[in-house]
């Protein structure tokens, strides 16, 4: 692995003068530890579900969605807070406010980055493009081809974040959505391959970027009973480098993440967490200090 | 000392988690505070009285057709006809829509657009298809077959015993396979959605860019009192 040169944001910069100037051998070379907090399909779910809901009684809501992600955020700084998408549509707030209380409360909780899902398109492209003012979070979609419409410049494929010292590179996928949602909304959105532009991104954010964590916020559906329609699991075993694809549209409620296998035989986890903010999905990366690496591969427990 | 700076990292474990979000985790007020003036607009509107009620209104109350089939059919009707005559110059004929997508009772007494909501959470819009005789017969063969209180309005079908068709009317006349009729229905219809693949057939489709939520709505504001009845619009003879 080639030495990277780090960008010193505040965190980064901090820890690595520490670890600089109290070392008394390699043995004491920090561990760390990345989590992921992830949400799909919340649907305008602000509010939790009545306490005599037949299925979820009295499930999630935002308020209490905060309190867990606080907590997590206290045990851990170097946490990431992310959507794969459909976060309109659903409830009277959509219906009222536009997606203006989804983005602000999502802004509120420090969301760092959210991905495009086929509902999001349900006001229009000016729609959701009105609602960006509302949004500290980066909105990630690569295989969108928004050049011809208002959106251009707006929406990023793939960015990255520096969390005490590990680069962790995220990239986002949506649906194709010609025959899902009606033209008039979209416009001239040209939706392009997923598969062969996450391989684009993987390669960019692992080869030029030098990423020690590769996330794929993908809203192409969990699989589907036709097996040609993109989908995560598909996806997995195309990509190379992409260690966590988070997905979302199928509404799947997975008991614990897929171990899926990539075309170079490494393990990829593909998780989504159902829909409507009833689950958060947490997934924690531990690293060591490439000096002390055993080597031995990564263990995964789900 | 400059040899043991860490020059990368590398992944050892992952462990992962699905975490509910349970009533027992305890709200953060501010959360709560910044969603208050929002859920209070959302419910001075929804729940503002538009109708009454004086009896509850069911998709179950009839077996060809039922109290809240045609109140949603005949307002569809309603509602779309002036829209759709001004943009093309023609009439609709009639209505078809159907009855899985009604998605809940009316209750007796006080109806809001928080009903609306109730009846329609789906963003289906009106469109109106012009769809060949030919393909109108497989559309009342699938009713029949169907066996279910599928709302239309405009149109009367009238069964024999042994469900074979009897009569049918389409806007006053007999129905004519040469003919070419314009049916309102919904956009998740018209896509093939409750395996109405009839509506492949149409000639041309024409959105009204009004959704079936906001034509209730408006109904709703329209009218004091809401008293649909089954009628004989769809009915088998004896």
């Amino acid at each position: 692995m080639k030495r990277r040169t780090f960008i010193k944001d505040v965190s980064a910069a901090g820890s690595l003068a520490l670890s600089g100037l109290s070392l008394a051998s390699c043995k004491d070379l920090p561990k760390k530890k990345l989590t992921i907090l992830h949400t799909n399909d919340v649907h305008s779910h602000i509010d939790p579900f009545p306490s005599e809901h037949s299925e979820f009684p009295g499930m999630g809501g935002l308020a209490r969605r905060a309190a867990l992600v606080e907590t997590i955020r206290n045990e851990n700084p170097n946490t990431l807070l992310l959507d794969a998408g459909d976060i309109f549509q659903g409830t009277p707030y959509f219906n009222f406010y536009g997606g203006e209380l989804e983005f602000k409360l999502m802004s509120k909780l420090r969301y760092d980055a959210a991905t495009i899902g086929n509902h999001d398109f349900d006001n229009g492209i000016d729609g959701l493009l009105a609602q960006l003012p509302n949004a500290t979070f980066e909105l990630l979609s690569a295989n969108y081809d928004f050049r011809n419409t208002v959106l251009d410049g707006h929406v990023k494929p793939y960015r990255t974040y520096f969390m005490d010292g590990i680069k962790v590179g995220i990239y986002g996928l949506g649906i194709q959505l010609e025959g899902l949602v009606t033209p008039s909304l979209y416009k001239e959105t040209k939706s392009l391959d997923p598969y062969e532009i996450a391989w684009d991104c993987e390669q960019r954010l692992k080869n030029e970027e030098q990423c020690d964590v590769i996330i794929c916020l993908s809203h192409l559906g969990y699989r589907y009973p036709n097996e040609n329609r993109p989908n995560d699991l598909k996806l997995a075993a195309k990509t190379a480098h992409t260690n966590l694809i988070i997905g979302g549209h199928t509404h799947t409620f997975l008991e614990k993440p897929t171990i899926a296998k990539n075309r170079i035989g490494n393990d990829v986890l593909v998780n989504q967490v159902g829909c409507f903010g009833l689950q958060l999905g947490r997934i924690d990366f531990y690293f060591d200090a490439l000096k002390n690496s055993t080597s031995k591969g990564v263990s995964i427990t789900v | 000392m400059a040899s043991c700076k860490p020059d990368g990292y590398s992944l050892q474990k992952i462990t992962a988690a699905q975490l509910p979000i349970l009533d027992t985790i305890a709200k953060i007020d501010s959360i709560d505070a910044m969603i208050l003036p929002y859920r209070s607009r959302i419910d001075a509107v929804l729940d503002s009285t538009l109708a009454y009620a004086p009896n509850a209104i069911s998709k179950d109350d009839g077996s060809y057709n039922t109290t809240a089939g045609n109140l949603l059919a005949d307002l569809v009707l309603e509602r779309a006809n002036p829209i759709y005559k001004s943009r093309t110059s023609n009439t609709i004929d009639f209505v078809l829509l159907n009855h899985g997508g009604i998605r809940s009772t009316i209750s007796k007494g006080p109806v809001s657009a928080r009903t609306a909501y109730e009846v329609m959470p789906f963003e289906n819009y009106i469109v109106v298809v012009e769809l060949p005789g030919m393909a109108v017969k497989s559309l009342l063969s699938f009713l029949i077959r169907s066996k279910r209180a599928h709302p239309v309005a405009g149109i009367q079908i009238v069964l024999n015993n042994d469900d074979t068709i009897h009569q049918v009317t389409i806007a006053g006349g007999p129905f004519s396979e040469t003919e070419t009729y314009h049916i309102a229905t919904n956009d998740y219809l018209v896509k093939g959605g409750d395996n109405m693949g009839f509506f492949a057939d149409a000639r041309a489709f024409h959105q009204t860019d009004y959704l079936i939520r906001n034509a209730i709505i408006d109904y709703f504001k329209a009218v004091d009192t809401l008293a649909p009845k089954v009628d004989d619009r769809f009915y088998k003879r004896n």
